[in-house]
């Protein structure tokens, strides 16, 4: 598994291609979809015969292209470790050199798409800090054995351990029974809204009849078709939604390990993070409104990352989940393992005076802070309370904000930024005193904390 | 310890480009109101104008006023905002780089804006409105406290 396994010499510097199979990991699914999409018709006979011929070339054009393309990627790309920076060279025409400092490395992923699976390949990702380019270090694909020897190395390294250590084993910690996760993911606020235009459609639908021969009832019928045609549009995009949150987050299971949390999940879509200790920016505890009756939770992690280049899908994916969903019991526990001595909830001692109703009178019930030595727990939300925990050593900034309102009722927000870009640290509505002494005593604990952990 | 605050430039600086941009203004609605409706209503666009001028002069007056920074022995404070105070602090060890930029108006008026930049996107740490060499002065030092101090992400 070292450097020294004849699997992957690219470990050890010398310039190596990905797997073979990659250019066909890559194309597969999308092939695959273009065939079914125009070959399905051909061939049923939907089509003049003259037509079926002429798609059937497009869909033999497309695939020669996209396999052409994949298998030019694939020649022109090339990889290595050598020292503690892993680099990547690739692109046809544009060249591009990616060199990736593995001390800043925040999270290496192992993602293993359906295609890639049943070919025995994995992709490698480096999650790293820093600004510049807006890429993740991407290896795709790797045989699965190399990918854990480079995730094991790359972690070594980023520890600053030699390159050959072992990688250690994960004690098992917590695993998310896959009925609750199911169950989890059908209860979202997007359903009531669902009913409520069912509702409005049963309304509609029982008032038209009353004045059927009039314009009135006509408009009334067509309005509830379209209605209910929004509806169902409505419905299948939720389904879907379930349908990729159960996929994603499915036989989730969370082990420590000396380097590192290890997270693996999916059902189709196997991925295996791991988010070395010391790297978490912030956690975030949420319980939403349907949860809370079976007393459920969901449990987030938040790492340094560059601004997200790609589309929401994609930076979705990289949210890292200690718990898609879990018991308060769990949650706590959970917390108590990444955060030690921070609470999961906040009692109301840590309320803002009761003048900030009239701000915040939907959040007021909410609102609440507390901290520590070293962390920082603030809790905010109207329908459903977010625990957000910031380690106050890796805060960034302290920002304090009063509006007009907000002055005239002396009070101010106070906000603390971390690396993680997803979540920030917010204390509402504070007494304006309060908030003022607030942010030297957050900036000097947090300068301690910086001192304590360096 | 004192805020620091921008350069009385800064002020000269924003009150010329208003006074100009008011005038040119004036002119316009002055010329347009005497074509549509004589000379009265030349009289009432400029005086609309003037009015607009001034009530915009005691804002900016008030932004300008609201600026402030502080160096501190472990951070930069920065204040800012007439109806919305902000107020930012950023340790030094922080700090991933320092920005110095002048648009047009500014180098006429040889002022630049410092501008400070963390890991974190929210941070919005500005000084605008400093004499150039005051600008390089404080970026130069900024960087170099930022070196001293400098912690892992």
């Amino acid at each position: 598994m070292g450097a020294a396994s004849p699997q992957a010499p690219a470990l050890a510097g010398t310039w190596c291609r990905l797997h073979p199979l990659s250019p066909l990991a890559r194309v597969g699914i999308s092939l695959g979809v273009i065939v079914a999409a125009v070959g399905i018709p051909t061939v049923s006979g939907g089509q003049a015969s003259s037509g079926g011929l002429g798609d059937l070339i497009v869909v033999v054009a497309v695939a020669l292209l996209a396999m052409g393309t994949a298998v030019v990627s694939w020649l022109v790309t090339r990889w290595r470790v050598v020292g503690d920076e892993l680099q990547i060279d690739t692109g046809l025409i544009y060249r591009q050199s990616l060199r990736f400092p593995l001390r800043r490395v925040q999270a290496v992923d192992i993602v293993a798409p359906l295609t890639a699976r049943l070919l025995g390949l994995a992709e490698v990702r480096v999650i790293s800090a820093g600004t510049g380019h807006h890429q993740h270090g991407r290896l795709a694909y790797l045989s699965n054995q190399d990918a854990a020897a480079v995730r094991a190395q790359l972690l070594a390294l980023a520890h600053g351990l030699a390159a050959e250590t072992p990688e250690p084993p994960a004690l098992p910690l917590f695993r998310v029974d896959n009925g609750r996760l199911i169950a989890a993911s059908l209860l979202r606020g997007a359903w009531l809204v669902v009913l409520v235009l069912v509702a409005v459609v049963v309304i509609l639908a029982a008032v038209s009849p009353a004045g059927a021969g009039t314009a009135a009832g006509r408009g009334g019928t067509e309005a509830a078709a379209s209605l209910l045609s929004g509806i169902v549009t409505g419905v299948l995009a939720l389904g879907l939604d379930v349908a990729r949150s159960v996929n994603g987050d499915f036989d989730f299971t969370i082990g420590e390990a000396p380097d590192g949390l290890r997270l693996r999940r999916g059902l189709l879509q196997k991925r295996h993070e791991t988010i070395p200790y010391g790297r978490v920016q912030a956690v975030r505890l949420i319980q939403p409104l349907l949860w809370r009756p079976f007393g459920w939770a969901r449990v987030e992690l938040d790492v340094a990352r560059q601004p997200e280049a790609r589309g929401q899908g994609e930076a979705r994916q990289l949210a890292h989940l200690l718990a898609p969903v879990a018991t308060m019991e769990q949650a706590r526990w959970l917390i108590g393992r990444v955060a030690p001595g921070a609470p999961a909830t906040l009692t109301r001692s840590g309320a803002p005076p009761r003048r900030a109703l009239v701000r915040a009178p939907l959040m007021y019930h909410y609102l609440s802070i507390w901290h520590d030595q070293r962390w920082l727990v603030t809790q905010t939300g109207r329908v459903r309370p977010a625990t957000v925990i910031v380690p106050l050593e890796k805060v960034q900034s302290i920002r304090l904000s009063s509006g007009p309102l907000l002055r005239l009722l002396r009070l101010a927000n106070l906000r603390v930024d971390t690396a993680g870009r997803r979540w920030v640290g917010e204390a509402l509505c504070r007494d304006q005193a309060e908030a003022a002494a607030l942010v030297d005593q957050l900036s000097e604990l947090a300068r301690r904390a910086r001192r304590l952990s360096w | 310890m004192e805020y620091r605050r921008p350069s009385p430039r800064m002020w000269i600086a924003r009150q010329t480009v208003l006074g100009l941009s008011s005038l040119l203004l004036a002119a316009i609605v002055g010329t347009a109101g005497v074509i549509l409706w004589g000379g009265r209503g030349g009289l009432i666009g400029i005086g609309v104008c003037l009015a607009l001028a001034a009530a915009t002069w005691f804002v900016e007056r008030g932004r300008y006023r609201s600026w402030g920074y502080l160096e501190r022995d472990e951070d930069l404070v920065v204040r800012r905002g007439l109806v919305f105070h902000r107020l930012t602090v950023v340790p030094f060890g922080r700090m991933q780089f320092v920005d110095v930029t002048a648009g047009p108006v500014d180098r006429l008026f040889d002022l630049a804006t410092v501008q400070l930049h963390t890991a974190a996107a929210a941070t919005d740490a500005r000084i605008p409105g400093l004499r150039s060499a005051d600008a390089a002065q404080l970026r130069d030092r900024l960087a170099a406290l930022g070196e001293a101090r400098t912690s892992g992400i």
